[in-house]
């Protein structure tokens, strides 16, 4: 049963149907299910919202309250939620913390926003799946 | 500070500020070579500056992990200065936005920077990348096609190179491979040494050659103005990315008084005012670094390139430094606030239009800034001035309940009477403050107005609802004296 999960998202569409995906993978025992959502910030994504919200705390804000519809729309469902918000290059430091917490298995959504990056690159959800010791579940 | 912060700042992560520090350096002779080019003195007044700059900001910097250097902004400042009086009168003007910047320091100027509206921000970004762009115009006077073409690759290299490997900076490939072409195909073009000589040595020490008068400090003193808010202004943004890029706090004050600090030993070793730079610290921190040893290997390891490469750092062709320059202005323009111009306020987009527009037409930051700031102001004054007025008659028409909600000041007292008709056929007129507020001696010189005027027609008034700040204000000032407070 996989109870502690955490959810690697960056608010898109694709995130969004991994945390629906996960609320019915676990709706049997949902009660016991506890959620933690995970958003990882990069440089251009700080520059931007620091040029965007004057300062790291107002921008730290923002994120969070970015995110509390999902926790409020995940709680509602009866699941324990909460959000993480990680600095850094997003696949390193998601493997980091996924690898230095204990959870039952990670959930990500196969595809996020910038597809070009994906084509060329190779995907957060791959390096994940390679390198996070948990068992990963890639929503589709 | 304790021993045991100062030894985290310096060696918490040595290996990361190490290799962070490297890159940061090779990513830096390009851009303090061109900015002197902009600024219009020799390449080595750039790059003494990164290199002071960049070693002392290591060690009196509030921001561990922020790169400073010989920047683009601080640069498209000093173009006239240097073209009017020379680079004395540069290193001079240097030195005294040093001071200034301490004082800004020391007098905790920081918290005043929250009166620069995220607007004017974006726009003084967004000014800053196109007069570096325009900036490179000059270097295609003249030019044959080969220019246009080596330009042309610099830039497909810079972007299409990181899909290769991330490991070596693709700016510094870019150069080695366009520098290559040029210097085996023998193009002729202009390079580097065209520009300005390159001498292969330390820094020394020496004042600036001017006469200490008020004449001089009346020459300089409105550029050094210009470059403190400016190089405050960027500083402190980057401080804050980096502050949101490592999850730590910094002191804002601290870094003022230390940007001061590495403009004085800047302009006392040659070098030209710098500042923090938002690519080189984002880029410093992707690499690893977050320490305070990364800024100070950069700055050390760009000297010895200087000093080891010198003889191969002038053949540099111009076209691959007018590539990375447009680079730089592409990575510097805030390209989400053009998509979403129309989904922001009216107000917000048209300061940062004005802020831009009066950059390109000045080419002076420090103008747009100010343009930008007093615009705000009125647009702010302005939003805020309005005021509804609900009229209610009560007692079959005999007396009238105004109720009043928003700001009274200086700007809005004009609306606020107009809206109250005198000429009314009635005994008695209550006023409800409970919803606005009194600011200043013009709101209770309209309050007094109001009242004599009723008072004419034999109407009585009455003030209700008046909030404590309001009501001292109104006792201090001693206006309505007969009806206040019942």
């Amino acid at each position: 049963m996989f109870k502690n999960i955490l959810l690697a998202t960056d608010g898109s569409e694709h995130s969004n149907r991994a945390i629906d995906q996960t609320l019915k993978m676990i709706s049997p025992y949902k009660d016991q299910g506890h959620i933690e959502l995970v958003y990882a910030v990069d440089g251009e994504k700080s520059k931007k919202d620091v040029l965007k919200y004057g300062d790291s705390h107002t921008a730290t804000a923002k994120r969070k309250e970015k995110f509390l519809d999902t926790i409020q729309h995940i709680e509602g469902q009866g699941v324990k939620a909460n959000i993480s918000i990680l600095h850094g290059e997003p696949s390193e430091t998601l493997i980091e913390y996924a690898n230095n917490g204990n959870y039952d298995c990670v959930v990500i959504g196969s595809r996020g926003r910038n597809k070009l990056q994906t084509l060329v690159l190779g995907s957060v959800s791959h390096k994940l799946v390679k390198y996070v010791k948990s068992p990963v579940v890639i929503i589709k | 500070m304790s021993i045991s912060k100062i030894k985290e700042q310096w060696f918490g992560n040595v290996r990361g500020d190490v290799l962070a520090g490297i890159v940061v350096a090779l990513a830096l002779i390009p851009e303090a070579i061109a900015f002197s080019i902009i600024a219009g003195v020799d390449p080595m007044v750039g790059l003494y500056a990164s290199f002071c700059i960049a070693v002392v900001i290591a060690f009196v910097g509030g921001r561990p992990g922020m790169i400073s250097g010989a920047t683009g902004a601080m640069a498209l400042l000093m173009i006239t200065l240097v073209a009017d009086h020379g680079i004395e009168y540069l290193l001079a003007t240097t030195i005294l936005t040093g001071i200034l910047q301490i004082l800004f320091g020391v007098f905790k100027l920081a918290r005043f920077m929250k009166f620069i509206p995220r607007s004017v921000m974006v726009g003084f970004v967004n000014s800053l990348a196109i007069l570096i762009f325009t900036s490179q115009f000059q270097h295609f006077v003249d030019e044959t096609w080969i220019m246009y073409a080596l330009v042309g690759l610099t830039l497909a290299i810079i972007y299409l190179f990181p899909l290769v490997t991330r490991a070596v900076p693709s700016t510094l490939v870019a150069i080695v491979v366009v520098s290559a072409i040029a210097i085996s195909m023998n193009f002729g073009v202009r390079n580097v040494g065209d520009m300005g000589a390159l001498t292969q040595s330390l820094p020394f020490f020496a004042l600036p050659n001017i006469p200490l008068n008020l004449e001089t400090l009346m020459i300089i003193m409105p550029y050094a103005l210009a470059l403190t808010i400016v190089g405050q202004l960027e500083s402190l943004l980057t401080a804050s990315i980096v502050d949101d890029m490592t999850d730590t706090d910094s002191d804002k004050n601290k870094e003022s008084r230390g940007q001061g600090i590495s403009n004085i030993v800047a302009g006392c070793f040659g070098g030209m005012a710098g500042c923090a730079m938002i690519g080189q610290s984002v880029i410093n921190v992707k690499s690893g670094g977050n320490g305070r040893l990364s800024s100070l290997v950069s700055g050390i390891v760009l000297m010895f390139l200087i000093i080891v490469l010198g003889g191969v750092v002038v053949q540099i062709p111009m076209a691959a430094l007018a590539g990375v320059m447009i680079m730089v202005s592409i990575g510097t323009f805030d390209w989400s606030s053009v998509r979403n111009l129309h989904r922001v306020p009216k107000t917000d987009a048209s300061v940062m239009v004005v802020t831009v527009l009066t950059v390109v037409i000045t080419h002076n930051l420090a103008y747009g800034v100010l343009a930008g700031v007093v615009l705000s102001m009125i647009f702010f004054a302005v939003k805020i001035s309005k005021v509804r007025v609900l009229p209610l008659y009560v007692h079959e028409g005999r007396k009238k309940i105004y109720y009043i909600q928003g700001q009274l000041f200086f700007a809005s007292v004009t609306d606020f009477l107009d809206s109250i008709d005198f000429k009314d056929d009635i005994d008695e007129v209550t006023i409800d403050l409970t919803e606005s507020h009194l600011w200043d001696d013009s709101a209770i010189g309209a309050l007094d107005n109001l009242e004599t005027k009723f008072e004419q027609n034999g109407v009585t008034v009455h003030f209700k609802g008046l909030n404590g700040e309001s009501s001292r204000l109104l006792n201090r000032l001693g206006g309505v004296s007969k009806s206040a407070g019942h």
